[in-house]
């Protein structure tokens, strides 16, 4: 596999990040028209994410990211915010599956050891977070075979275009 | 090895001797979507290669979560959806029927059913036995092309409840009681199985609402065995021929257990902003509510509205609290109608929502002002839910909802009655 590595600063959220704090349920009027729903991505947690969030950086967070609403938007307008990958103590379930399959990584570490601010490099491949702000390394959780591979292919509809069903 | 109902059902439907952390595909019995997770289910269905329906009566949209549409864009939304079930010959409930998943369990779920929705709450299913889970969009989308999906097999918490309940105690209390105890991501991952001598006096709806909110505490599924009254909700449904006994191997693993004494159990309130942090109503101190939410596919249904006529006979709401009653489909509405709940919840003072989700997500019929205080017999909190991240949700039963709506602050209803 080739080696991935995606650099960006982290911007820190607290745990129980909602759906609703992601992407408002208010803007369901919006959800046929993506471009403008992703202007609201992160706004009931941090108004002013949208303003500073630059391409390649991530989200990191505490316990239970992504509670709450099974919208797959909430992946989405992350990444189409920019965003490389998200890094938390722990995913709700569904969105951690929905993350995947918008070919968004999603990965699970200890994020008390990061601040706000720090710029950091990941080798997604190899597992490992190097925290260029504070010159340390550290490892996430390995991401489960199958969903591994969705994730390399893109998202789930690539992956089943590739494949024409599961590979287990 | 025995195995738990979640390793019997996914064995049963994929084929295989599977135990909790397999990961198998299998097929799904219901795919669904509601009208906000719709169209882009629909847009991913269209970008894979392979985009006929592989099941049309098996797949289902349910338009209920803006219900009548409130803007422009959300209508434009349902035109594409009803579209597509045009060309595709896919089910389709429109607007007026009711939430998708007391729909789910009126007309589809059966014990030992898979079933996936492009919804958190696709757990209410778990009520009938079904291992009925949420995803979202694009593995909707794809079930709908493969007519299967993947899942991790689950371990499992099994969950005794003994006991029974006190009057106007119920099935919410003990579920808002279980996610205080093991928090919101206590079950993160994992299936919550209900056992024990509680289950034989407790309806289909409240098991409903139980199942419905095992989501609350991260898990996958909620499930209770099939049995008498699986059997004789299924047979009211006109699905007899369904029912089948299902239940864990007294010799299952788990990987946790609790056990639960309904009958301690008091009016629970969960404040905001998250599921998980609860109180008794009667310790919570004087809360002035402005909004009283009653309905959804947690406490929608007939029994329900049953207990909320009782407390509002011959009373009145309070005249600074709004009472919103929203019955959870179509024949609950009617059924309310028939049994005289519906008027004399209008005769206290309280008004009536189309069958639906209504203000439950935020999107219409009671979006909160700023700072306003909402109690709800929904099944979320969190800031912003109901469309305001200035405003305040309270959770709590039907029971404690009816009685907060006439004192005009959350109130215990033993102290009303």
């Amino acid at each position: 596999m080739q080696k991935i590595t995606l650099k960006g600063r982290a911007f820190k959220f607290g745990d129980g990040i909602s759906t609703d704090l992601i992407i408002a349920g208010r803007y369901a009027d919006l959800r046929s028209n993506l471009p403008e729903l992703a202007k609201h991505v992160m706004e009931d947690a941090d108004p002013e994410f949208i303003k500073k969030v630059h391409p390649g950086d991530f989200i990191v967070a505490g316990s239970n990211f992504g509670l709450g609403s099974s919208r797959e938007h909430a992946p989405l307008v992350i990444k189409m915010a920019g965003v490389s990958a998200i890094l938390a103590k722990s995913f709700a379930r569904i969105f951690f599956r929905n993350a995947i399959n918008q070919g968004l990584p999603v990965l699970i570490c200890d994020t008390d050891l990061i601040k706000d601010g720090d710029q950091l490099e990941i080798d997604l491949g190899g597992g490992v977070i190097i925290n260029v702000t504070q010159n340390v390394r550290q490892t996430f959780t390995k991401i489960p075979a199958v969903m591994l591979s969705i994730l390399n292919e893109g998202g789930l509809v690539p992956y089943i275009n590739k494949y024409g069903g599961f590979k287990l | 090895m025995g195995k738990t109902l979640s390793e019997k059902i996914i064995s049963m439907k994929s084929g295989m001797d599977v135990s909790a952390g397999d990961i198998v595909i299998c097929p799904v019995d219901l795919v669904f979507v509601q009208d906000t997770t719709g169209p882009l289910t629909v847009r991913q269905f269209r970008a894979g290669k392979n985009n006929t329906l592989v099941n049309p009566s098996n797949s289902v949209i349910f338009i209920d979560h803006a219900s009548p549409s409130p803007s422009l864009s959300l209508s434009n939304d349902h035109i594409f959806l009803r579209n597509f079930a045009n060309e595709t010959g896919c089910l389709i409930f429109d607007v007026g029927n009711g939430v998708c998943h007391q729909l789910v369990a009126e007309k589809f779920a059966n014990p030992g059913d898979i079933i996936i929705g492009a919804d958190s709450h696709t757990v209410t299913a778990g009520a009938l036995c079904s291992f009925a889970t949420g995803m979202g969009s694009s593995d909707i989308a794809i079930a709908w092309a493969l007519g299967k999906t993947w899942l991790r097999v689950p371990e499992s918490y099994r969950i005794e409840l003994k006991g029974k309940f006190q009057k106007y105690i119920g099935a919410k209390d003990l579920i808002l009681h279980l996610i205080g105890t093991i928090g919101a991501d206590g079950a993160t991952y994992k299936a919550l199985e209900f056992t024990g001598d509680a289950l034989d006096d407790m309806s289909m709806s409240q098991r409903l609402t139980i199942a419905n909110m095992a989501v609350e505490a991260g898990a996958k599924v909620g499930l209770f065995p099939s049995d008498q009254v699986t059997h004789d909700y299924l047979y009211a449904c006109g699905r007899k021929n369904k029912y089948k006994p299902l239940q864990a191997d007294a010799d299952a693993t788990y990987e946790r257990s609790i056990i639960i004494d309904v009958s301690k159990l008091e009016p629970t309130v969960s404040r905001p902003h998250s599921v998980d942090n609860i109180a008794l109503a009667k310790n919570l101190g004087d809360v002035n509510i402005n909004q009283v939410f009653i309905g959804t596919c947690t406490n929608g249904r007939l029994d329900d509205l049953s207990q909320v006529a009782k407390i509002l006979e011959n009373r009145k709401v309070h005249r600074e609290v709004r009472l919103l009653v929203c019955p959870a489909s179509r024949s609950i509405m009617a059924e309310a109608i028939k049994a005289g709940y519906i008027s004399t919840i209008i005769e206290a003072g309280g008004l009536i929502l189309p069958p639906g989700c209504a203000a439950c997500l935020g999107l219409h019929q009671g979006v909160l002002g700023n700072g306003e205080v909402c109690i709800s017999t929904a099944n979320r909190n969190f800031k912003g839910r109901m469309g305001n991240p200035e405003s305040f949700i309270y959770l709590a039963s039907p029971a404690t909802a009816a009685a907060s709506a006439i004192t005009g602050k959350i109130t215990d209803p033993r102290e009303v009655l």
